[in-house]
């Protein structure tokens, strides 16, 4: 970790990433995470409890949007809080069987706050899909060197 | 809807304890996308100056969900899992999770309120790691809201 807060200010940008998302994909996060929520992988139940179709789990593009700070920091310890509201669901549409991504997450991030007593400084993400801000108030606190 | 105004406040204690294993960490770093090599090869992490694999931030949310499950399965609270929406979620960590720490979660109620016909529960799951003479260390505090949707909603 090299990171040092006096060569960081409130504005600068860390760096941007696109994630493509497919129903392949939320099929491992829930095995991965233990979220089974049928919303998240059978069409006919999303639509069933009133959703558009398919969505994300939150978790997903909390977890996934994360990994920009993670690689900034340079030691995916150094992430010491991290939040989020989820506002708008991430659509997954079902292109099983072609090349296709059933969404695409772009995430990009910038310095919000440094805080000098405590060595940190707070990464703000900004998270949209299909044009749609989908987190609001993502912020990631990272432990300087 | 019935909303349940006596939830809030209850706990819920620590119950099986969750053993954090380096493949479970690799398993969900690549469900997340996650590429950092802190996750994956163990002379990585140790370069870091860490013992073993790191989970990513979001790792202990698993923890957490399975605390929460708790509430939800809880038949006195009456929650429709089909109609819960994840409103918001935070991770406060006061260590990193590694490989082989054995976790467990204290559940707490810490809000109920109303929300048109449906209801929005906060929780929090207070994550200690287990030592050797079973001493608890804090390892992770999460937060979280959930919407549970009313008719409509």
């Amino acid at each position: 970790m090299s990171l040092s807060i006096h060569e960081l200010s409130a504005g600068q940008e860390i760096g941007s990433r696109t994630i493509e998302v497919t129903r392949t994909d939320l099929v491992k996060y829930a095995g991965a995470s233990g979220d089974f929520n049928p919303i998240h992988w059978n069409e006919a139940f999303a639509t069933s409890v009133e959703l558009p179709g398919v969505i994300a789990h939150g978790m997903f593009t909390m977890g996934s949007s994360v990994q920009l700070v993670t690689d900034w920091a340079g030691d995916p310890a150094a992430v010491v809080d991290f939040q989020t509201r989820f506002t708008k669901p991430v659509l997954v549409t079902d292109t099983t069987g072609t090349s296709a991504a059933g969404a695409t997450i772009e995430v990009s991030g910038i310095i919000g706050k440094l805080d000098a007593e405590a060595n940190t400084a707070r990464v703000d993400l900004t998270v949209t899909a299909a044009g749609q801000k989908v987190l609001m108030k993502a912020q990631a606190v990272v432990k300087l060197a | 809807m019935t909303i349940y105004p006596d939830l809030q406040g209850r706990s819920y204690p620590a119950a099986e304890v969750y053993d954090v294993g380096r493949e479970k960490i690799r398993e969900f770093a690549r469900a997340v996308k996650a590429t950092h090599p802190a996750h994956f090869d163990v002379d990585a992490a140790k370069a870091l100056g860490h013992g073993d694999l790191v989970a990513p931030p979001t790792f202990a949310i698993i923890i957490a969900q399975r605390a929460d499950a708790q509430l939800i399965e809880d038949p006195e609270a009456g929650i429709d899992f089909s109609r819960v929406v994840h409103a918001d979620q935070r991770f406060i960590h006061h260590r990193p999770i590694f490989a082989g720490d054995r976790l467990v979660a204290e559940l707490h109620v810490d809000g109920v309120r109303a929300m048109g016909g449906g209801a929005m529960i906060t929780t929090r799951s207070e994550i200690f790691a287990l030592g050797a003479d079973d001493s608890r260390e804090p390892v992770t505090t999460t937060s979280s809201s959930i919407l549970v949707r009313g008719e409509g909603q």
